[in-house]
């Protein structure tokens, strides 16, 4: 951005600092990228989100009840593969990131502002071309495009598989500035033992993004030429072994569900202190654990593949190492609890979501350490029993977290206030919706129903008749935190410069924030947490 | 995005402290690139490991296919590339404009050179059908997995290949910089990390050359 654009008077900030949609498209600032990917995800949710509506109503009983059963395979697998690639992989390191983690370290912006409207367009295009699909011939691989199915398919999985690489690009190349940034542009005093934790999680899961997300660029290009040119790799017909596969998608995968959990359990850790007017217990314990996740995401694949075939040596080693990923994990929530223990809670609508992700990540992390033990795994693979665990840590843990951070953070990019009271209406419909919807489904798992089958046994209608009922309920809750979130950025009242009187350096600035962030450059003499009660 | 200028050379974003400060984070920011490549290209290593440890006689049998001199010329060319590379970084940090030109084209030219040689090569192999699994034609291999080998050949190749051409054409524009006289002591960031992208591509090569050239 040049300099010579006009000053607003004292009120100038980044949203009036350019206007026209030109000033938008072409902005260099962070801010406005953010808002830019936040448009461009939630936009990308509502597809999604329709897609799993389909899938709930088309299980409202055995049979046909709309759908055929190859659009039930297309209905799941664009609910996959949106909600996963463009939904929650991006969601909070991309749009809060960018948003929130360049004003907490104190920077005016990233460190290289013309790779971030790079990165921000070689994801649009990914989007638009795995979207795109929906007018061909459609994908219904299931989001993991396992070979040998991906490979004999007439559905349009190269499309599909192209956009996912260009997505990672985009986000090996956001995660290299955020790196870049945290090292080189924090503000004088910021030592890393003050950087607010959520600056710890967005960068341990950066270093995730950047040493996994290239193995599944590589491995989606090979499966692309697999169908351009037979290379065979990935083909048992051809000599070579689609387990391989596997691996390679699985070595990305596994740490990929801690690119979505790492920046959520970022916002519980901001979200949470400032509600309970407390400093976090055990800073360097969240921090450490942080990067404890990190290091173990990346050899615990295997617990995917317990039925693929490994050997009994591998599934007993994987199985372990999996269940070390308790261990931080356990730490954090510990944590957390014992941060809220004592303080001066506030239940606001943040606050809310930042309880409700514990209960439901616990809910979530707990069925993992039973997924992880091999024994019962074999039982449970491919049963709902899987589905809901997921759910309960990628919707309840990201999804939660998100809007933790949405309504937290609303305030500081909108320069306005949403209305609390719809806003709990709609925390309480979303929370009480996904574990309607989703409890049953272990239920169900147990049963034995397995996942993406277009029909079932009579006896397993009734579970299956709550799930939905559930889905609708999260529907609605999100439907209506849209309207009070568009009345918010509209007309809400306006919002001072730090609302829930917090201490991490975003809330040291106006907002919404000047076009360079700070009008001077802010000097840290303090943690990020240490309230005066 | 803005930039201050002093004295038409020293230039600098404006959310740096200075000169020095946005080249230091700029090395930061292409040392993890480099690192993000090395992780990128790891998926054919691995593949190529596991199918060797499979099928020893077939990548024994195959290799035997590849000419070790012409890939032994494009050693050496890469290699010459790499020595003209790092001079030509010297003399961008030392402010001697003619002989960043001189270099930077040396190693265009160089990378050109090993790009005639691979198109050569390949060729060759498209001419007698030792093609990827899927389209393979040439007879006279005994092993039934010996396909496979020029799967991973030309997957490496090519992305190595790829690598070389888009190398080529970043080289190209800091050339065409170069002579504008863009670059000297005071800026060089871009001769820099050109330098150390080019290194990364050599090295790579470093590696296939004796893994697909010299097993048997």
């Amino acid at each position: 951005m040049s300099h010579d654009a006009p000053a607003h008077g004292s009120h100038d900030n980044y949203l009036t600092h350019k206007r026209g949609l030109w000033s938008w498209l072409y902005t260099l600032d962070h801010k406005r990228i953010g808002l830019l990917y936040l448009f461009t995800i939630l936009s990308a949710f509502l597809v999604g989100g329709i897609a799993a509506l389909m899938v709930r109503t088309e299980l409202w009983k055995p049979g046909k009840v709309f759908l055929d059963p190859d659009g039930f395979n297309q209905a799941f697998t664009y609910h996959g593969s949106i909600m996963v690639f463009m939904v929650i992989l991006p969601l909070i390191p991309s749009a809060l990131g960018n948003l929130i983690l360049p004003m907490q370290v104190g920077a005016k912006d990233v460190a290289f502002p013309k790779l971030n409207l790079l990165s921000y367009y070689v994801f649009l295009f990914g989007v638009i071309l795995a979207v795109a699909t929906l007018f061909t011939s459609g994908i219904d691989t299931g989001w993991t495009f396992y070979a040998p199915y991906s490979i004999r398919t007439s559905t349009a999985t190269i499309m599909v598989v192209t956009g996912a690489f260009f997505m990672g690009f985009a986000a090996i190349l956001t995660a290299l500035n955020f790196i870049t940034t945290v090292h080189k542009l924090r503000a004088p005093g910021l030592t890393f033992g003050r950087l607010p934790l959520f600056v710890w999680c967005i960068y341990a899961t950066n270093i995730i993004q950047m040493l996994a997300t290239p193995v599944i660029a590589l491995t989606l290009m090979l499966l692309v030429f697999e169908r351009l040119m037979g290379i065979g790799i990935f083909d048992a017909k051809l000599g070579g072994d689609p387990v391989l596969f596997q691996h390679f998608f699985w070595f990305y995968s596994h740490p990929a569900v801690y690119i979505m959990i790492l920046p959520a359990m970022g916002i519980i850790n901001e979200v949470i202190p400032v509600f309970s007017r407390k400093n976090v217990f055990s800073y360097w314990g969240m921090a450490g654990a942080v990067f404890g996740i990190a290091v173990v995401s990346f050899i615990v694949w295997g617990h995917h593949m317990f039925v693929s075939g490994q050997s009994e040596t591998a599934n007993f080693v994987f199985s372990l190492l999996t269940m070390f990923v308790a261990v931080p994990t356990g730490i954090k929530i510990f944590n957390w609890v014992a941060t809220m223990y004592q303080g001066s809670i506030r239940l606001t609508t943040p606050m809310l979501y930042a309880m409700a992700f514990i209960f439901v990540f616990l809910v979530g992390g707990l069925t993992g350490v039973f997924l992880a033990t091999v024994s019962i795994n074999v039982h449970l693979t491919d049963t709902y029993f899987v589905v809901a665990h997921f759910h309960y840590t990628m919707v309840g843990g990201a999804i939660m977290a998100f809007m933790a951070g949405l309504h937290y953070w609303f305030p500081k990019f909108s320069g306005r206030m949403y209305a609390e009271f719809p806003a709990k209406i709609s925390w309480f419909l979303i929370f009480l919706g996904f574990n309607v919807t989703f409890f049953p489904q272990f239920i169900l798992g147990m049963q034995g129903m397995p996942r993406r089958y277009y029909s079932y046994p009579e006896r397993f209608t009734n579970l299956n008749q709550i799930s939905t009922v559930g889905s609708y309920l999260i529907a609605l809750g999100f439907v209506l935190a849209l309207f009070y979130l568009i009345y918010g950025l509209l007309w809400g009242k306006k919002a001072p410069d730090n609302p829930w009187g917090a201490e991490t350096l975003e809330w040291k600035t106006s907002s919404p924030p000047p076009h360079e962030n700070f009008i001077r450059e802010p000097v840290v003499t303090h943690g990020p947490y240490e309230y005066q009660i | 995005m803005s930039e201050t200028r002093t004295e038409g050379v020293r230039h600098f974003a404006h959310h740096f402290k200075s000169a020095f400060h946005e080249f230091d984070a700029c090395k930061v920011g292409m040392w993890l690139f480099l690192l993000q490549e090395v992780l990128f290209f790891a998926p054919l290593f691995v593949g190529y490991a596991v199918y060797r440890a499979l099928y020893p006689e077939a990548w024994h049998e195959a290799s035997h296919l590849l000419d070790w001199k012409l890939g032994a010329l494009n050693t050496v060319v890469l290699i010459c590339s790499s020595f003209t590379m790092a001079m030509g970084v010297h003399a961008a940090q030392t402010g001697r404009k003619n002989k960043i030109v001189l270099n930077l084209g040396l190693t265009i030219l160089l990378a050109c050179c090993f790009l005639v040689v691979k198109y050569f090569e390949y060729s060759h192999k498209v001419h007698v059908g030792l093609l990827p699994a899927g389209m393979f034609t040439y007879e006279g291999l005994q092993h039934a997995k010996s396909p496979l080998f020029f799967s991973l050949y030309f997957m490496m190749t090519g992305l190595h290949g790829l690598h070389v051409l888009i190398g080529i054409a970043v080289l190209g524009w800091i050339w065409s910089r170069a002579r504008r006289g863009d670059f000297g002591p005071d800026y060089y960031t871009p001769v820099e990390l050109t330098g150390l992208y080019w290194h990364f591509v050599d090295l790579v090569w470093i590696y296939l050359f004796p893994l697909l050239y010299l097993v048997g």
